[in-house]
């Protein structure tokens, strides 16, 4: 039961915060796609190597993440002032300004928008906003096609796929899979097409020129939002984004309530931390910053939908609402050893690796997402690369104290630790295991009561014969 | 669960619908703060803040490291590079470019604010001015003044040809953010339109222009 006016979390049944399966479940199958660690492996080792380079350039580069972490920490503190300082600048330079409360809400608010212009048919700039809320699904179920204009976006869309990474969402495809998927579904596209990186983008570019100059609405997400003076700023590399937010006649912008700055000076610190991070570019190739409506220049008709869908609730909890800190820049997931195994579907949610195992769980409550808190060897390096230094570490120990099934877990840990001590016990145990293994039942892990333990870990491989065995021959 | 019904305003102009849903983020929000309000941050703001002018050797180097083409040059050069960056192609133009860059006979289409997508797209370059440069990112700011123009001609063809001073150049971001105005509408382009989607390696050339020549001019 809510009460009006209490943090809410995001509803059931609408948007992608939920996975099909528990986290366990989900990485054993992406474990034993090959292919795709191989083309997650690659991707996250290049992107490490650039980041740390233009980092290293950065003599500040510590203090400008000090000034980010306590920059997110004052507009946590004073959001709801913020938001309506941001919704005052807003509407005086022309915009028009909506408060969603969750997704349903805000694919409301957007589907009606779009039906008032009379179009079917809507450009998109990567947004996870968008996504977050199944935006495209509920405009699809009114009859209006939207149309994915980022590189990697259209490579998820065409091969009917879904997004495994924050920044790089076709991360898990390499340069041949992602011709086959442009031969088979890109109309129009020349037959002749190589896996040359160049050449993909030149199809890219072909297939998607007419839609970006005869498209009358865009939907975008935001990077940042000033309070101070309402500029609107979204951070891009292809000019897909500059095409979304300059040429339609209306443009939609939906954002989290969380992205508000307090000042245009903060920019200085975002626009320094945000591309290190994220593309380990010492600058991303275009930004765009509007403020309301501009006479004569871009979207004559501009609307900004604020979204809560849970995001309340994660500010409720003192400790767990640092998670809304994030910039989404995605340098936890580059350099995490779990996601680099398991990729980003594993996850279940649009939110996938370090940040993703601590947001997604808040935004739909722990019940939802209740192994996420668990996906994480608490290695440390997710709270390292943070450009505004999220303690992604004591949010999953946090959460993990919060998930409902800490009890089975204490119990299969007390049982192993019983079994340890009980030199009898741990050797039947092990021996269990073993005949486990020569089953072949790889995967069912150990005999109850430490089941338990292991339907979360596959047990490592064991030798043909125990240290006890070989012990016990000599 | 969500118990409580909050109806999506039929129309967005409908002041009730809309006006229940703010009321109740904006009151969820405060009860999660509650009563002990967490005090306001100190922002501490030890990093290099503005320093002034910028080295244009070094943003010479960053904007060639991203694949742009510099070309130094005198104020009274410019015309003949860009005469030979035309190479006979036609570009258009933003109302307040200054007549002098021009080549005589260069075909130049200037925008009066009335140029179709269409006929913008049809040129093959496009010729601005800047507001700033940054030599730490390799960045150059336009801000739709009359010699930039509106932000859809430098989209549209796949040249950009960008004139940019040496007192324009500033050293880093903070000084950017400094010197702009944040009420125009602003673009920021560091080197040509490019792409890390495909195994995450930068690849130059998807929607915005292909190629950025930059006239760095002393």
């Amino acid at each position: 039961m809510t009460f009006l006016g209490m943090p809410a979390r995001a509803p059931r049944g609408v948007g992608h915060l939920r996975g099909d399966q528990p986290f366990p479940a989900a990485a054993r199958e992406a474990l034993a796609n090959s292919q795709l660690r191989r083309n997650v492996g690659h991707a996250t080792t290049t992107i490490r190597g650039k980041s740390a380079a233009v980092i290293g350039e950065l003599p500040d580069w510590q203090q400008l993440r000090e000034a980010g972490s306590a920059i997110k920490a004052d507009v946590m503190a004073r959001l709801p002032e913020l938001l309506k300082q941001l919704e005052a600048r807003v509407t005086e330079a022309g915009g028009v300004v909506h408060w969603a409360a969750d997704a349903n809400e805000a694919n409301a608010i957007v589907t009606s928008l779009v039906r008032a212009t009379g179009s079917d048919r809507v450009i998109k700039v990567k947004s996870m906003a968008t996504q977050e809320i199944g935006l495209n699904e509920a405009l699809e179920a009114a009859g209006i096609a939207a149309v994915e204009t980022d590189l990697a976006e259209l490579i998820v869309q065409l091969g009917r796929d879904k997004p495994s990474h924050i920044l790089v969402p076709a991360i898990h495809r390499n340069r041949a899979e992602i011709r086959e998927i442009f031969l088979r579904a890109m109309p129009g596209v020349d037959p002749a097409l190589t896996d040359e990186p160049r050449v993909l983008a030149a199809a890219a570019r072909r297939y998607l020129r007419e839609t970006f100059l005869s498209t009358k609405v865009a939907v975008s997400g935001a990077n940042f939002a000033i309070a101070e003076t309402g500029t609107l700023a979204v951070v891009e590399s292809e000019g897909n984004g500059r095409m979304c937010l300059t040429l339609p006649d209306t443009l939609i912008t939906v954002m989290g309530i969380e992205k508000v700055l307090p000042t245009w000076q903060d920019l200085e610190v975002f626009l320094q931390l945000l591309p290190r991070s994220s593309t380990g570019e010492r600058m991303n190739p275009y930004t765009t910053m509007w403020t309301g409506v501009t006479p004569g220049d871009g979207p004559q008709e501009f609307h900004l939908v604020l979204l809560d869908n849970g995001r309340s609730a994660v500010l409720a909890d003192s400790v767990g609402r640092q998670a809304l800190h994030c910039i989404r820049c995605s340098a936890c997931l580059n350099v995490c050893p779990v996601y680099e195994r398991t990729g980003g579907h594993a996850y279940g949610s649009v939110y996938p690796g370090p940040i993703g195992a601590v947001l997604s769980p808040q935004l739909t409550g722990i019940e939802d997402n209740a192994s996420l808190p668990y996906a994480s060897s608490l290695c440390g390096a997710c709270f390292d690369a943070c450009p505004v230094k999220i303690n992604i570490p004591e949010l999953l120990v946090h959460l993990r104290n919060q998930a409902p099934h800490p009890a089975a877990e204490r119990a299969a840990m007390a049982a192993a630790a019983y079994t340890m001590d009980h030199p009898k016990l741990y050797a039947a145990a092990q021996r269990a295991a073993k005949l486990a293994r020569i089953a072949g039942r790889r995967g069912q892990g150990l005999p109850r009561p430490l089941s338990g333990w292991t339907a979360a870990r596959d047990l490592p491989e064991l030798p043909k014969e125990t240290f006890r065995q070989w012990w016990a021959k000599r | 669960m969500n118990n409580h019904s909050t109806p999506a305003p039929l129309r967005p102009e409908d002041d009730s619908g809309a006006g229940s849903s703010r009321d109740l983020v904006l009151g969820r929000l405060r009860a999660a703060l509650g009563d002990q309000r967490p005090a306001p941050a100190e922002v501490p703001r030890a990093y290099q803040g503005p320093a002034g002018a910028g080295d244009a050797h070094r943003l010479a180097e960053n904007l060639a490291d991203y694949h742009a083409t510099v070309h130094h040059c005198s104020t009274g050069g410019i015309a003949a590079v860009i005469d030979r960056l035309l190479a006979g192609r036609a570009a258009v133009v933003p109302p307040g470019l200054p007549e002098g860059w021009l080549p005589p006979g260069a075909t130049v289409l200037r925008d009066d604010g009335h140029l179709t997508h269409a006929q913008i797209a049809a040129k093959d370059v496009v010729i601005t001015a800047a507001a700033v440069a940054i030599a730490a990112t390799g960045t150059i700011v336009l801000d739709a003044s009359l010699d930039q123009g509106r932000r859809v001609l430098t989209l549209l063809p796949d040249v950009h040809v960008c004139i940019v001073h040496t007192d324009q150049v500033v050293a880093s971001v903070p000084d950017a953010i400094a010197r702009l105005e944040p009420g125009r509408p602003l673009t920021w382009i560091s080197g040509p339109s490019a792409t890390s989607d495909i195994e995450l390696d930068r690849v130059e050339g998807v929607h915005g222009p292909r190629t950025l020549h930059v006239l760095l001019v002393t």
